[in-house]
C-alpha cells in the first residue's frame, strides 16, 4: 500500500522546517559579518578621514635677522602659540634657501598647531580659554581653516601631530616587500614546482608537505624570531632595516605562496600534461609550455594574497626592531625604516590624542593599499586566464 | 588450413575448460597473428616479447606477445581493465609518468629495446605518437596546436616551412577546410570530433612511424566516430596505427589486426576478419558474441 501525496507531504513538513532554519542561519551569520564589517570601516572612515585635513592659520611672518635667531619673533606674540612649533623650527632653514625673504612681513597660511586642528575638529583639545577665543576670532575672519593635508602623504614620523606623516611608512613597506617577493617568489615558486610535477611520492616528500601545511599555521611572530636569531644574530644583517624585515616576512609568506602555487600546479589538467609528453615535451617544456603559462594567474592570485598578508604584518616585525621612530624617508635597503602596520601600531601608542586620527588615517591607507592589490589579483586572474 | 582451424574450433567447443592444456602453446604465444591478412603489410614495426608490467603489487599485464606491422591498424579489443590501454603506453613509455609501474620484458622498436635506460623517451615519442580518449588540444590557437612541437623538435627553420606543415598536418587530418580560416582561434572553440582531428593532426606534424589510439572515438558522436575512422584507414598508409576500442564493430571496420586482451592476458591476436568471423580461442568468441565484457 502505497502513501498519498498528502501523507508524504505531511512527513516533510519537518525536513523543510530544517532546511529552512539552516538557510535563516547561514543569512544571519553573513548579516552579522557584513555588520562588522560596515561597522569596522565606518569607524575608520569617521575616526579616520579627518587626518587627510589639517589646520592652518594666516599669521604675519616677519622675516629679519632676530627671526633668524629666535623664530618664534617672527610672527606676533597673540598667536605665537597657535602656530605649530614645527613651523617656527623651520623658519631659519627657509631664510636661508631663499635669502630674498630677508626684512620681508609676510601674511601666509602657515602650519597650526595640533591644539587648534583638534579644536576646529570638535575634539578634545588643550587651549586654553583666551586661546580658543582668539582661534573664534580667527576663524570669524576666515583667517584659520581646515585644508588638505599633503604632509600626512609626504612626511616621515615626527613627535607633533600636525607634522607627522605615513610616507617613510610607506616607503618602508615598499622596500620591504620588494625584498620579500624577490626572496620567496622565486623559491616558493621553484619548490612547488618540484614538488608538484618532479618529485617522487615518498615519505621525505610528505614530511616536506606536511610541514610546509604547518608553516603557514605557525604564529607570525614565532617567524620574527627566526629573523633575529638567523639574519640578524648569525648572518649579522643590519636590524630595522627593510633588508631583515623583507626576509623574516619572506619566511612567513613563503608556505602561502608553495601552497597557492601547487593548488594552481594541480589544477591544470593532466589532459594537457599528457597531450604535452605525448608529443615529445621533456618535462621542463611541460612546465614551461603549458603547465606554468596555465596556472600562472592563479600562482600570482595566490603570491599576491600571500603579500598583502605580509603587508599587513607586524608582530614578526616588532622582534626584528622596525617598530622604530622614522622620521626620514630610508635612502637604501640597509637604512633603518618602519613599515605602515608599524607605524599604525606607534601612532596606536602616542599619549597625545590627537595622533588617534593620525592612527585611523594610516589604517585607511592601509586599506586601500590592500584594496588595490586583491583587486589587482582579482583583475591579473581574469586577464590572464585562459579556458581549456 | 581454413579446415584446420575449424577442426581445432570443434574441439574447443565441447571442451572449453581444458583448452589451455590441450594446446602446446597459444598461437599468441609466439606474437605473430594466427592467420595473416593478404591485403596487408608485414613489414614488423614494433615487436613485443613477454611484456610484464606491474601496478605496484598489482600485475596489469602477463607475458604478452606481439607483432604490430607496419601500415596497418591494429585493434586492441577487451573488456574493461584488461590492460589494453596500459599495453598501448607501454610502446611510447607514457607509463613512465606513473610512478608505481615496473615493466620487464622486451618492447623492440628498429632493432632497439624501448626501455632500455639509453633509449631516450622524448627520442621515442618523437617515432611513436599519441591521440588520447578525450580530445585534449593545447590552450592556444589551432595553429599553434600544429606547429608547437615540430618547432619544439627543430623540424621546422623558417616561418614559411612551418606553415606549409600546419596546412599538410591539417590536410592529412581532414581537418584543412574547416579551419583554414580561422587558425588564429583557440583549439577548443571546435567541436569535439574536430578538435579530435586537431589532436590527429598534431600527432601527425612530427611525422612518426607509429600512431597510438587510445579510444580515439569514445567521446565522439557517430558522426564523428565515422569520420575518425575513414581518416585512420587513410592515414595507414602513411603510419602504423596501434588503436584501443571498446567498440568491436569499430574494430571490425578499421583494423588489419585485433588483439584480444583479457585480465591482462593477450588471448588471441589475429587478422581481423578471422578474429570476427572465426576466432581461435573460446574467450575472445564469448566476449565477441556478447557473452560478457
Amino acid at each position: 500500500m502505497s502513501q498519498s501525496f498528502d501523507e508524504i507531504t505531511a512527513q516533510l513538513k519537518h525536513r523543510h522546517r530544517r532546511t529552512a532554519r539552516l538557510k535563516w542561519l547561514s543569512m544571519g551569520a553573513l548579516a552579522l559579518a557584513a555588520t562588522f564589517l560596515v561597522v569596522f570601516i565606518s569607524d575608520m572612515l569617521v575616526k579616520g578621514l579627518p587626518a587627510f585635513q589639517q589646520a592652518q592659520i594666516q599669521v604675519e611672518v616677519t622675516y629679519s635677522e632676530q627671526s633668524q635667531q629666535m623664530p618664534p619673533a617672527a610672527v606676533n606674540e597673540d598667536v605665537r602659540r597657535l602656530v605649530s612649533r614645527g613651523f617656527l623650527r623651520t623658519l631659519p632653514m627657509s631664510m636661508r634657501d631663499n635669502p630674498d625673504l630677508m626684512g620681508t612681513t609676510r601674511l601666509e597660511w602657515v602650519l597650526a598647531d595640533s591644539a587648534v586642528d583638534q579644536y576646529l575638529k570638535g575634539h578634545h583639545t588643550r587651549l586654553k580659554d583666551d586661546q580658543r577665543a582668539v582661534v573664534d576670532d580667527l576663524l570669524a575672519k576666515g583667517q584659520v581653516a581646515l585644508k588638505f593635508n599633503t604632509r600626512f602623504f609626504t612626511a616621515g614620523d615626527s613627535k607633533m601631530p600636525e607634522l607627522a606623516g605615513i610616507a617613510s611608512a610607506a616607503i618602508g613597506t615598499i622596500m620591504t616587500m620588494i625584498v620579500t617577493m624577490l626572496v620567496c617568489f622565486p623559491i616558493g615558486v621553484m619548490t612547488a614546482l618540484y614538488l608538484e610535477e618532479f618529485a617522487p611520492d615518498n615519505w621525505l616528500t610528505q614530511v616536506i608537505e606536511i610541514n610546509i601545511n604547518n608553516l603557514a599555521a605557525v604564529p607570525s611572530i614565532l617567524f620574527g624570531l627566526l629573523g633575529l636569531a638567523i639574519y640578524i644574530n648569525f648572518f649579522g644583517v643590519p636590524r630595522s632595516t627593510p633588508l631583515v624585515g623583507g626576509l623574516t616576512l619572506a619566511l612567513m609568506t613563503l608556505p602561502v605562496i608553495i601552497i597557492a602555487t601547487r593548488t594552481a600546479l594541480r589544477s591544470v589538467p593532466d589532459t594537457i600534461r599528457q597531450a604535452a609528453f605525448g608529443v615529445g615535451c621533456s618535462r621542463w617544456q611541460v612546465v614551461r609550455d603549458h603547465v606554468l603559462p596555465l596556472s600562472f594567474p592563479g600562482i600570482l592570485t595566490g603570491s599576491i594574497i600571500g603579500l598583502a598578508q605580509a603587508m599587513g604584518e607586524t608582530a614578526p616585525l616588532i622582534i626584528i626592531g622596525m617598530v622604530a621612530f622614522i622620521p626620514d624617508v630610508s635612502a637604501s635597503f640597509s637604512d633603518a625604516a618602519t613599515v605602515m602596520p608599524a607605524q599604525i601600531f606607534t601612532w596606536a601608542g602616542e599619549p597625545d590624542r590627537a595622533f588617534t586620527e593620525k592612527t585611523a588615517g594610516g589604517i585607511l591607507v592601509l586599506l586601500a593599499v590592500l584594496i588595490s592589490l586583491n583587486a589587482t589579483a582579482v583583475w591579473m586572474r581574469k586577464k590572464f586566464e585562459r579556458r581549456w | 588450413m581454413l579446415n584446420e582451424q575449424i577442426a581445432t574450433r570443434g574441439t574447443e567447443s565441447w571442451r572449453p575448460f581444458i583448452e589451455p592444456a590441450l594446446k602446446p602453446a597459444p598461437p599468441a604465444a609466439q606474437g605473430k597473428p594466427v592467420d595473416t591478412n593478404e591485403e596487408a603489410g608485414h613489414e614488423l614495426s614494433i615487436r613485443v616479447r613477454d611484456l610484464n608490467l606491474w601496478y605496484g603489487a598489482n600485475q596489469a599485464l602477463k607475458n604478452v606477445n606481439i607483432d604490430v606491422y607496419q601500415h596497418n591498424v591494429t585493434a586492441l579489443i577487451g573488456p574493461s581493465g584488461c590492460g589494453k590501454s596500459t599495453f598501448l603506453r607501454c610502446l611510447n613509455r607514457m607509463n613512465d609518468l606513473i610512478r608505481s609501474v615496473r615493466i620487464k620484458g622486451l618492447v623492440e622498436m628498429d632493432g632497439r629495446d624501448v626501455n632500455d635506460p639509453r633509449m631516450d623517451e622524448i627520442a621515442l615519442r618523437r617515432r611513436v605518437g599519441m591521440v588520447f580518449q578525450k580530445p585534449n588540444p593545447f590552450p592556444k590557437s589551432i595553429y599553434e596546436n600544429i606547429a608547437y612541437a615540430p618547432r619544439m623538435h627543430d623540424l621546422v627553420s623558417r616561418k614559411a616551412e612551418q606553415d606549409e606543415l600546419v596546412e599538410q598536418a591539417l590536410r592529412d587530418a581532414g581537418l584543412w577546410n574547416e579551419v583554414k580560416d580561422k587558425l588564429a582561434e583557440p583549439g577548443t572553440s571546435l567541436s569535439g570530433g574536430q578538435q579530435q582531428r586537431l589532436c590527429i593532426a598534431r600527432a601527425i606534424a612530427v611525422k612518426p612511424d607509429v600512431i597510438l589510439m587510445d579510444e580515439p572515438t569514445s567521446a565522439l558522436d557517430p558522426i564523428s566516430t565515422a569520420t575518425i575512422e575513414d581518416l585512420m584507414d587513410k592515414l595507414k598508409q602513411q603510419f602504423t596505427i596501434v588503436t584501443v576500442t571498446h567498440n568491436m564493430q569499430q574494430a571490425a571496420r578499421v583494423a588489419d589486426y585485433t588483439a584480444f586482451f583479457h585480465l591482462g592476458e593477450l588471448i588471441e591476436y589475429n587478422d581481423t576478419r578471422m578474429m570476427f568471423s572465426n576466432p581461435h580461442t573460446k574467450k575472445a568468441e564469448d566476449y565477441i558474441t556478447g557473452r560478457y565484457g
